[in-house]
């Protein structure tokens, strides 16, 4: 997934390279973190993941709402998805009633990043 | 905002340590944490003269055990119907029994909502282990008032959550209440606090409260002490457990992951560590996800005690496997308490089969193809097991827009619930068929039939739910 851009200046590599989270969930709603490796990623998740692009990514659950918290003292963002559990952990059909597997749907989105915070990633470049 | 500067005379800082994060966490956890506990306790003073009048002294420090998600107190008290003595956490006894005689002894407090259905039996059965331990009956306490399952609450319930209410089979209904409760019984002289459905941070705030004496609207104090317990509510989550993903976040020890102790100050401001001795670390990254797991707007975490605020709250390393959380706050608590209603809910069948191979994918989706025409009653969920499952949805768009990209081992599995459980069951005799009438080389089916549990949310009024404690002496 990672692609270097014709001008040779940006890179494009999974989210959980520049990010970490956790899903947590009550009733019918996940929140999933979105939490900076390091302050030089910071800003490039603010303006990426954007609660538009996060409920695309989720868009075959169909949330009905997709808010986005930003706290910048933690340098994390908090995504809360409303109605994407198909009812919560006491009616979903799927194995995961919880949603506990979303963080690493979300932290599959893509990402741009400067070649120059490329040592700022997380993982192998293959990753 | 800023946290108050240490004042030159402070109350010394109370040590709470978490050894259980649900029911069915590890069991063998415990010993870790109380060692810990006491070794940075240090020997108990010597009792000076021995007055019995005197009111017996707080706890030094507290265990805490959280045990009950969403659904445990449901499942608690359909035991509770099979069995009147039971319906508390039944991994009871493995908890407790290798800590009690040294939390008894080192003035160790334990408070945890492991009463769950059933706190008066817990607790009777935490009385029969204290006797065969031979030590001295533990002054336990129960907490009440949380149980609205009652033909007294229905009409209550029914105000709140309207006329469906009346076509449901309620199997549980319990209002999330606070650590005043908690906090009364300790300072009546509980070692022990039983309780069932309590807000989970606080079996944190409760000591808290006892131990600072903080006034029930301290906001701030209660605020910071919500995301201590907050913290510690999930067990290893914040030190390692549930955080590894090998080659991008490396725990190590992770089969020996330690448990939570946090420190908290006569201000409620906490510094996490873990017990000695184990794996896994409290850094950062860790405490930072748990600090967001299950919140919603971070200004407004809401509990029974206190409205939380860690808009903007940051994290810093103070020590080895230490974290120190700053700039928490706390607002005035929401008038209404939280109340689950869990009812009964139909059937949940579910059917597994497995195609390996050349072309097993494509079997799979063939086999699926064949349930949908074979079960038309019923509205199927699909996985596979190997290629698309749990990240997809009941209603299977995801599914329809992954093509089939020739996985080799793949596992089907249907899901799909029902009112009626005849009809429930015709998925699963459905599945067995795909032996002799399905694709070819389908193997290892297994099928399950279970009763469903759903559950209604609402807010009653504070003012309806009388709660309080009751210390229980001995056992009957």
């Amino acid at each position: 997934m990672n692609t270097i851009d014709p001008d040779g200046v940006d890179i494009v590599v999974p989210l959980y390279r520049a990010a970490h989270g956790r899903t947590g969930d009550k009733g019918d709603r996940s929140n999933i973190s979105v939490i900076a490796w390091h302050a030089d990623l910071w800003p490039l998740l603010v303006e990426q993941i954007t609660p538009e692009a996060v409920a695309t990514q989720f868009r075959h659950r169909a949330p009905s709402r997709v808010q986005r918290f930003v706290m910048p003292t933690l340098q994390a963002m908090n995504f809360v998805l409303d109605a994407v559990l198909d009812g919560g952990v006491n009616d979903a059909r799927n194995l995961d009633t919880h949603g506990k597997s979303l963080s690493f749907l979300l932290l599959d989105m893509p990402l741009r990043v400067p070649a120059a915070l490329r040592h700022r990633l997380v993982g192998p470049d293959a990753g | 905002m800023t946290d108050p500067a240490p004042s030159t005379v402070t109350a010394p800082s109370l040590l709470i340590g978490c050894a259980a994060g649900f029911s069915g966490d590890r069991t063998d956890v415990a010993a870790a944490v109380v060692d810990t506990l006491i070794a940075r306790l240090g020997p108990i003073a010597p009792a000076t003269g021995s007055d019995p009048t005197a009111p017996p002294a707080l706890p030094r420090a507290f265990l805490i055990f959280e045990t009950l998600a969403e659904r445990t107190l449901a499942l608690a008290q359909l035991r509770r119907r099979a069995d009147p003595e039971a319906g508390y956490e039944p991994l009871l006894d493995l908890m407790l029994r290798p800590v009690l005689a040294r939390c008894l002894a080192h003035g160790i407090g334990i408070v945890s909502n492991f009463g769950a259905a059933n706190p008066r039996a817990a607790a009777r059965h935490i009385l029969r282990l204290a006797r065969e331990l031979d030590l001295p009956a533990p002054r336990i306490a129960v907490l009440e008032g949380d149980d609205l399952s009652a033909p007294g609450f229905r009409d209550l319930l029914r105000e709140r959550i309207g006329a469906t209410l009346d076509d449901l089979r309620i199997v549980s209904a319990n209002a999330y209440i606070g650590a005043e409760p908690i906090a009364a019984a300790l300072r009546a002289g509980a070692q022990i606090v039983v309780c069932g459905r309590v807000a989970d941070p606080s079996l944190t705030v409760g000591p808290a409260m006892a131990h600072f004496g903080w006034a029930a609207d301290d906001w701030e104090k209660l605020g910071r002490a919500t995301m201590a317990g907050h913290l510690l509510e999930c067990g290893a989550q914040v030190c390692g457990g549930y955080f590894a993903d090998p080659g991008f976040k490396d725990v190590p020890g992770l089969d020996q992951v330690g448990f939570p102790i946090a420190e908290i100050d006569a201000e409620g401001r906490c510094t996490i560590g873990k017990s000695e001795g184990t794996g896994g670390f409290v850094n950062e990254a860790t405490v930072k996800e748990q600090l967001l797991y299950e919140v919603h707007d971070p200004a407004a975490y809401l509990t029974p005690d206190v409205v939380a605020d860690i808009a903007e709250a940051s994290v810093s390393v103070v020590g080895a496997d230490r974290v120190a959380l700053a700039g928490v706050r706390g607002h005035a608590r929401p008038t209404h308490y939280k109340v689950n209603v869990c009812h009964e809910g139909g059937w949940l069948a579910e059917g597994e089969i497995s195609y390996a191979g050349a072309r097993a994918e494509g079997r799979a989706r063939l086999a699926a193809d064949v349930l949908r025409e074979r079960l038309p009653a019923l509205d199927l969920r699909v996985d596979l097991i190997g290629a698309v499952s749990i990240l997809a949805d009941d209603t299977g768009r995801m599914l329809a827009a992954t093509p089939d990209a020739g996985v080799r081992d793949v596992r089907l599995r249907v899901a799909a619930t029902h009112h009626d459980r005849a009809v429930a069951e015709t998925l699963g005799r459905e599945v067995t068929a795909l032996y002799t009438c399905g694709p070819a080389g389908g193997g290892g089916v297994r099928c399950s039939l279970t009763p469903r549990l759903n559950t209604i949310s609402c807010l009653v009024p504070r003012d309806a739910v009388p709660v309080g404690f009751e210390m229980i002496r001995e056992a009957a």
